[in-house]
C-alpha cells in the first residue's frame, strides 16, 4: 500500500507512527532485545526477568506517550498470537521427557498434583482473606503454570487475562529467586525433588533457573512445567465451577 | 518450517474446535498440545523440521508474554486497590506450592526406589 508522503514536520510523523501497528511491533520487539541484553550483562540475575524488564520498558513509552493499550495491542496482536501454536509446541519437550515420566511416574505424578493444589487453594484462599476483590481472586488462582496456558484459564473463571500474565511472571520471577535456599532450609537437595518443585510452582521463569542449578534439575523443572500447565489446565476450570456452584 | 507451523497451526484449530464441539473447559490450545502429544505417541518419534521449529519458538517464549502484560496499564487500579494481597498471596503460595511438592517427591522417590517391585505406573499426563 502506497503511504501519503510525510509532512516535514515531527508532530505529524508522530501522529503516524503513533497510530500504526508497525511502530507498537518494532517497540515490543526492540524493548526485549535491549532487556535480553541487560539480562546477560548482569549473568542472568532472576531479578533482571526479560518479560518484566520488557513490560516496565514499554508501559513506561505508552504512558509518556499518552498512547492507550488499545492502539498498543494492534501493533503487539501479532506477538501475542503466537501464544496458541507455542503452546501447542510445548508437546516436544514434554514428548522428549517422557522417559523420565514413565520412570518416575507414581512420585512425580502424587507430587504434582498436591504442590499444583497447595499452591492454587493456598493462593485463592490468601487473597479472598485479605479482602482481595472477585477479579483478583480468579485471576491469581492459575499464577504457577505458564502464561501461555494460565491466562486461558483466567479467563475461563472469570479472571483477566492480562492481570494473570502480570501475577504469573511475578510468581515465576519470587520463586526463581526463593526456591533454592528455601528448599535447602527445608533439608530437601535431591536434585529431582528440588526441580519438581521449581518446575511445578514457577514454571518456565523457574524452569530458567532450575537449568542453572544442574542438568537433572532442570530436566524435572522443564517436566512439572508442562505436566502442571496440562494438569490446571484441565483440572482447576472444572473444580473452580463446581466449587463456585456448591459456594 | 512452513509445514511446521501448519502442523502446530493445525493442532490449535483442531483443539479449539474439540473444545467448542464438546463444551471442555480446557483452553484450545492446550488440548491441541495433548492432540500433538498422541500424535508423536502414534509416530513413535518427533519429526526432525517439526523439532527444530519448535525448539526456535520455544527459545523465544517470553517475548510472547509481554503484550498481555502490557495489559497490566489496564490494572493499574485494581493493583493499587489489592496489592498487599497479591503481595501476600504470591509469597505465601508459592511457598506453599514449592514445599509440597519438594517434599512428596523427596519422601515418595526413596520409598519407591527401597521397593524392588516397584514398576512405572499407567499415568499420563
Amino acid at each position: 500500500m502506497q503511504q501519503p508522503v510525510l509532512p516535514p514536520e515531527v508532530q505529524d510523523l508522530w501522529v503516524y507512527l503513533s497510530a500504526s501497528p508497525l511502530f507498537h511491533l518494532t517497540l515490543t520487539l526492540a524493548a526485549f532485545v535491549l532487556a535480553q541484553a541487560l539480562f546477560r550483562r548482569s549473568g542472568g540475575s532472576p531479578l533482571l526477568n526479560p518479560v518484566l524488564l520488557t513490560v516496565v520498558m514499554v508501559v513506561l513509552v505508552l504512558l509518556a506517550t499518552g498512547t492507550d493499550y488499545r492502539t498498543y495491542f494492534q501493533g503487539a496482536q501479532f506477538v501475542h498470537f503466537l501464544l496458541g501454536p507455542v503452546t501447542v509446541a510445548l508437546a516436544i519437550p514434554l514428548y522428549r521427557q517422557r522417559a523420565m515420566l514413565l520412570r518416575y511416574a507414581v512420585p512425580l505424578v502424587a507430587s504434582l498434583l498436591i504442590g499444583s493444589a497447595t499452591a492454587v487453594i493456598s493462593a485463592v484462599i490468601t487473597v479472598q482473606m485479605m479482602g482481595g476483590r472477585a477479579d483478583t481472586v480468579s485471576s491469581m488462582a492459575p499464577k504457577s503454570i505458564t502464561a501461555a496456558v494460565a491466562m486461558g484459564v483466567s479467563e475461563q473463571i472469570g479472571g483477566l487475562p492480562s492481570l494473570t500474565a502480570v501475577l504469573v511472571m511475578m510468581t515465576g520471577v519470587f520463586g526463581a529467586v526463593t526456591a533454592p535456599a528455601l528448599l535447602r532450609l527445608c533439608g530437601i537437595t535431591d536434585p529431582a525433588a528440588v526441580g519438581l518443585a521449581i518446575g511445578t510452582a514457577s514454571h518456565g521463569i523457574g524452569t530458567a533457573r532450575a537449568l542453572q542449578l544442574g542438568e537433572t534439575c532442570g530436566a524435572f523443572s522443564g517436566l512439572a512445567m508442562g505436566l502442571n500447565a496440562v494438569a490446571t489446565a484441565l483440572l482447576l476450570p472444572v473444580l473452580w465451577h463446581l466449587a463456585m456452584n456448591w459456594l | 518450517m512452513l509445514q511446521s507451523l501448519t502442523v502446530l497451526l493445525l493442532c490449535q484449530l483442531a483443539g479449539e474446535v474439540l473444545v467448542r464441539l464438546l463444551h471442555l473447559p480446557v483452553p484450545g490450545p492446550v488440548c491441541g498440545m495433548v492432540l500433538l502429544f498422541a500424535g508423536f505417541c502414534l509416530l513413535g518419534r518427533i519429526p526432525d523440521a517439526l523439532a527444530r521449529t519448535a525448539d526456535g519458538m520455544l527459545a523465544n517464549i517470553s517475548l510472547l508474554f509481554v503484550p498481555a502484560g502490557v495489559g497490566v496499564m489496564l490494572h493499574f487500579d485494581l493493583i493499587a486497590a489489592d496489592w498487599a494481597a497479591i503481595a501476600v498471596g504470591i509469597i505465601l503460595s508459592t511457598t506453599a506450592g514449592l514445599i509440597l511438592t519438594a517434599l512428596p517427591m523427596h519422601l515418595l522417590r526413596r520409598r519407591h526406589a527401597a521397593d524392588p517391585a516397584a514398576s512405572p505406573g499407567k499415568e499420563q499426563p
